[in-house]
Order: C-alpha cells, then structure tokens, then sequence
C-alpha cells in the first residue's frame, strides 16, 4: 500500500502543509466564479424564473453530502481492513463536514421546494433518504464519543458507516425507483447532462469549490487529530512520570 | 440603484434565494473558523508543552539518534 508513506504523521503534517495553501486558495476561486455565473451570467429558468438560482447552493451541497459519506465509508474499510492510522482519522475528521453539507441540502432544498412545489416538506423517497443520511452522520458522531475506550468507538463508528452506505444508491436512485416530487439527475446521468450549459458551468465551478473546501477542512481536521493525540500522549507521559520523576 | 433592487428581489423569490445562499455561507464558515481554532489552540498547547519540558526528546532528535545508531 503506498498510501502507508502517509501513515507517518510527520510526513502527513508536511504534505497538508504544502497543499492547503492551494486547496484553499482554488476553493476561494472556483465557488468565486461559481457565484458570478450563478448570480449574475446564468438566466432564470423558463418555468422557475430567479427561483432556479438555489440550485447553485442545493445541489453542490447534495453532492458533498453523498461524496464525503462515501469518502467516510472507504475511510472506514481501510481503517477495518489495513488498519491504516490515519484512516480513522480521516472518518472521524470528514463526518461533521458531511452533516453540514447534508444539513445545508435539506433546508436550502426547503427553501427552493416552498416556492416551486407548494410545501417546505414532503416525505418522499429522495427527501426521506437524504434524513436518513443527516441522522447516519450523526450516529457516526455520537458513537465515536460513545465508548470509554476510543478504540471501540472508532470501530462501532466505522461499522455504521460500511452498513449505512446502502443508503448512498438508494438516495442517487430514488428520484428513478418511486414517484417523487423530486425532479431527476440532470447532470450526472447515462447519455450526458441534460442541463443547459449556461447553468451547467456554475453548478461545476461550485461542485470543484465545494469538494476543495472538503478536501482543505479535511486537511485542517486530520492536523487538529494529530496534534490533540500528541497531547494526550503528554498528558499520558506527565501522569506516568509524576510518581517516580528518577526515572529519567 | 433599481437594477440592484430587482436584483435583490429575485423575481420575487428572493425570500427564498438569499436565505439559501446566506444560510449555505455561514455554515461553511461557521465549520472553517471553527477548525481553524481548534488547530490554533492545540498547536499553541502543544508548543508550551514542549517548551516546559526540554527534557523530552522530540521526534527529530529522535530520530536522529536512531539514524545515527544504525
């Protein structure tokens, strides 16, 4: 596995530092650009007029929401499968990202949903899978805090998240599967988008902005994760010397 | 002036469109400052921690040790 070389966290912390400034700084521009097209280039759509214009939030957000579950998912296999330490990590630091992501679909879907369908909810098979995976983000949370032993709460964690991502096809195809008031994929779909290219760039730039805001926080949360072991491991070292300070 | 304000108004969806944007910038904010801190605070503990105990062999010289042994 040459994804062991990073399993040096000192190796780690030097290539996070090396790519956050340009992670974070094409973020800046690619959900920049994505705004100006979004706002300001786009036209309104012909049966949702300036409502169609959410989009630019929703839909991105959606996106992140599936992808950094199913980032979390084969986090989680790794972890199980190689151990890789940094894995567990990489769950742990990635899930209360994706919950704001899924948190930000669901209420700027209900902001969009108010206008154009008549209810801020409905539970149909799109919305009801999109809950569904809010509330696996955070059973992922609450049972890495669960146990007194850390090691098993990893584990319980990265168990949920290897069962709940069943729940990752179902929320892609349900739109297809059930009748829904939920219009289908227009972007990632057999035979190529159907969207019209004007509204196709801006939902693109904010797509690459949003997943290099992921892949940037996911940076800076793994660094946090190191540095608070190395804290604890001194908290540890200072109790153990603390009895018998000769033993230097 | 009125362009900005039809602007705003968003065909009369701008209730429903700002919110969406408003709300998507202040998570996405709220979670980076958040981090941000939290990365701060350790790095400043961790750096006294290291500063009180000079003692402690860090993890270069360490290694260093371990190289020059080999």
């Amino acid at each position: 596995m040459p994804l062991h070389r990073f399993a040096n966290p000192g190796r780690f912390m030097r290539l996070a530092d090396r790519l956050l400034p340009w992670t974070g700084g094409l973020a800046v521009l690619a959900i920049g650009l994505g705004l100006y097209l979004g706002l300001f280039v786009a036209p309104p759509d012909y049966q949702q007029g300036e409502s169609v214009r959410i989009m630019y939030v929703h839909v991105p957000s959606a996106w992140m929401a599936l992808f950094v579950y199913s980032c979390i998912a084969l986090a989680s296999a790794a972890a199980l499968i190689w151990r890789h330490p940094l894995a567990d990590l990489a769950a742990k630091a990635s899930s209360p990202v994706g919950a704001a992501f899924t948190f930000l679909a669901l209420v700027t879907g209900s902001l969009w949903g108010k206008p154009m369908w008549g209810t801020w909810w409905v539970w149909d098979a799109r919305l009801t899978s999109v809950l569904v995976l809010f509330f696996l983000y955070l059973g992922h949370m609450a049972l890495l805090s669960a146990f007194e032993d850390p090691a098993r709460g990893r584990k319980a964690a990265a168990v949920l998240a290897l069962v709940g991502f069943v729940n990752v096809p179902i929320i892609k195809f349900s739109v297809e599967w059930w009748n829904t008031l939920h219009q289908p994929a227009s972007v990632f779909r057999l035979g190529g988008p159907t969207i019209h290219p004007d509204m196709l760039w801006p939902l693109l730039a904010m797509g690459l902005g949003f997943t290099l805001y992921y892949v940037s926080l996911l940076l800076i949360r793994i660094k946090c994760e190191l540095i608070e072991a190395r804290l604890r491991a001194f908290g540890r070292a200072a109790m153990a010397a603390a009895p018998a300070p000769a033993a230097q | 002036m009125s362009s900005f304000a039809s602007f705003l108004e968003m065909g009369g969806y701008g209730g429903f469109v700002w919110p969406a944007f408003a709300l998507t910038a202040a998570v996405l904010l709220a979670l980076l400052v958040d981090s941000l801190r939290r990365l701060k605070s350790g790095q400043r503990t961790l750096a006294r921690l290291e500063a009180e105990s000079p003692q402690r062999r860090s993890r270069s010289s360490a290694d260093a040790a371990a190289g020059g042994q080999a």
